[in-house]
């Protein structure tokens, strides 16, 4: 368990009277087995607060405990041993170019009890493990970025570390071989039961691995929570922005701006956005609809998504019918959890 | 025909300024030499002692000054501002002593030096006695030239190294030492180069050397022949440097 409090880091630059608080009285928690998610925008301070747990940056205040263990109180030996078991991975890799795919995973292993035959030994198993066994004897640069952070997952792995703390690890990599590694580091995080950090600018890369995501701006942790009450039920505008990216539905939007002919309506038309926010797979919600007050229902597009095992999601549609029905089958959605955001309104009113 | 001695020494620095005999053997000039290049001929024995000198020189106070200008360059590196031991005290003062010693021309270094080199050495004058200015006018600019090598290690490999346990002294030989073996040879090649350009000047305190040779010879008796062989034996003594300094570089880069 890692947990963070009221922690402050401030940077004071030479010859400048004033102080930059890169973090802000940051509280949080990360379970045992979590793959927790921190998201912001660049300058946020997010790697600044990473750093803050393996001590790569000393906090200015507050206490970092690992497993109940205060790391600010350790002497330099101690933390070294502590960093052992704190594996970390990069946005740019940070694997040594003079050293070989295999001299890199070893890298850690030196000092550490073990003998030539077994270091070799683990090397290989951590390399099988990534999946890019066959590159052992490869320098970096002959690798693509994919196979270069699975060389550094390996080499974060090395001494059997209990978290992994991911710093943009996939911001420099194409989206497929991102979708690659956050499989991987799901894997790890099954198989290995490892408590998983990851920062990250991409609501995307939270989506598809957290568990458990906080939003930072500005130095400050501005909203946290599981994430799927967090997708569903977004409280500050910025977490409502990122969350916007990931879907296309923000698209009818702009349709409606620019009156565009796919949002144009007839009388006794309604353009709506179903917002679904716990989705009974179960229950075939609109069809339903459809029959129980005779409508007519037309999906323009819908963006659901499975996050944390449950689906989410909007859904743009337009819907005919008289006045009356229409407003039924609206509340008759809004009472099965789904919110419905009337966007553009053409009934004839009654 | 006549021939001369040619001894093959192990350069040493005795306090006799004595070397260590490998072999001797006569080597019979062929005519060619004799004949369109009289005064190398005629001074041959002083070319080599010259050679000899320039050897010395270059050796000791270049294997001095690789020893001094790697830890320094490693102490600036390291106490930098943000550097893994940042020491304010530390850095600002070699950085101001480096500055200092590299602004002053070598000339003046050499005669300036004469009481230390008195004081280390035993004498101020001869090859032994520009050994401590040499030494001197070289350090300052290689340790320039390792701090330039270490800076050319991304940042991101020291955090890696701290992130994965790694001590000060592990981060300093597995990660900037190790990683920037190409740099630093490059940078050893040109202070090995520049340091040759230095030993020229020793003459100036007696050391003698190729520079002396060519300047008291070449130059001062209108001995032309002695000043292009000097020039051609400089040559290709840089360009054994520079090749070797080379492949070490490239044997490192990945």
């Amino acid at each position: 368990m890692i947990e963070l409090i009221h922690v402050k880091k401030e940077f004071n630059e030479n010859g400048r009277s004033e102080t930059i608080h890169a973090v802000n009285d940051v509280s949080l928690t990360v379970e045992d087995g979590d793959i927790y998610g921190i998201i912001g925008f660049s300058g946020a301070g997010k790697s600044t607060l990473v750093r803050c747990i393996n001590l790569l940056g000393r906090p200015s205040s507050g206490q970092v405990l690992i497993d109940g263990r205060n790391m600010m109180e350790l002497s330099p030996k101690e933390l070294r041993e502590a960093r052992k078991k704190i594996g970390m991975i990069f946005q740019h890799f940070n694997l040594m170019p003079s050293r070989t795919v295999e001299e890199n995973v070893a890298f850690p292993l030196k000092g550490s009890g073990l003998t030539k035959e077994e270091i070799r030994e683990k090397v290989h198993r951590l390399l099988r493990l990534v999946e890019i066994e066959e590159k052992a004897k490869d320098f970096p640069a002959q690798l693509s970025g994919g196979q270069k952070q699975r060389v550094a997952i390996a080499r974060a792995l090395a001494n059997d570390p209990r978290i992994l703390l991911c710093d943009e690890a996939t911001s420099a990599l194409d989206p497929q071989t991102t979708a690659s590694i956050l499989q991987l580091i799901k894997k790890l995080n099954k198989e290995l039961g490892l408590t998983v950090v990851v920062i990250t600018h991409e609501m995307a890369v939270i989506k598809s691995i957290c568990n458990k995501v906080a939003v930072m701006e500005h130095g400050s942790l501005v909203e946290s929570g599981d994430i799927f009450s967090v997708f569903t039920d977004p409280k500050q505008q910025i977490t409502k922005t990122f969350i916007r990216t990931t879907s296309n539905v923000s698209k009818v939007y702009e349709l409606v701006d620019t009156d565009s002919d796919v949002v144009r309506l007839e009388t006794g038309e309604i353009l709506a956005v179903l917002h679904y926010k716990q989705l009974l797979v179960s229950e075939p919600l609109i069809s339903t609809a459809v029959r129980r007050f005779d409508i007519s229902l037309n999906i323009l597009f819908a963006d659901i998504e499975i996050i944390d095992d449950k689906s989410i999601g909007d859904t743009v549609v337009i819907m005919h019918g008289d006045y009356e029905n229409l407003t039924r089958a609206i509340e008759y959605i809004e009472s099965n959890h789904v919110e419905v955001e009337v966007i553009k309104d053409a009934r004839i009113s009654a | 025909m006549p021939g001369f001695l040619l001894e093959m020494q192990l350069p040493g620095l005795m306090p006799d300024g004595g070397w260590i005999l490998l072999a001797k053997k006569t080597i019979t000039g062929p005519a060619f030499i004799e004949n369109s290049l009289p005064n190398v001929y005629a001074h041959w024995g002083d070319f080599l002692s010259a050679m000899k000198d320039t050897l010395i020189m270059e050796l000791w106070a270049g294997s001095v000054s690789f020893l001094i200008g790697l830890i320094l360059g490693i102490v600036l590196t390291v106490t930098r501002p943000g550097g893994i031991l940042e020491n304010r005290i530390i850095y600002q003062t070699l950085d101001k002593i480096v500055n200092m010693f590299r602004s002053i021309p070598f000339i003046i270094l050499l005669t300036a030096l004469m009481p230390l080199s008195r004081l280390i050495m035993g004498t101020a004058i001869y090859v032994r006695g520009a050994i401590v200015p040499l030494v001197f006018g070289c350090t300052p600019f290689f340790i320039r030239q390792v701090e330039a090598a270490l800076a050319q290690t991304d940042y991101g490999l020291v955090e890696a190294a701290l992130s994965m346990g790694c001590s000060p002294l592990d981060v300093i030989w597995r990660v900037y030492l190790k990683e920037s073996i190409g740099h630093i040879a490059r940078g050893t090649t040109i202070t090995a180069i520049s340091l040759l350009g230095l030993t020229a000047m020793a003459g100036a305190v007696g050391a003698g050397g190729l520079g002396d040779f060519a300047i008291r010879y070449g130059h001062d008796r209108n001995m032309t022949d002695i000043t292009w062989i000097t020039v051609l034996v400089l040559v290709i003594a840089v360009s054994i440097v520079q090749t070797f300094g080379g492949w070490v570089a490239k044997k490192n880069t990945h």
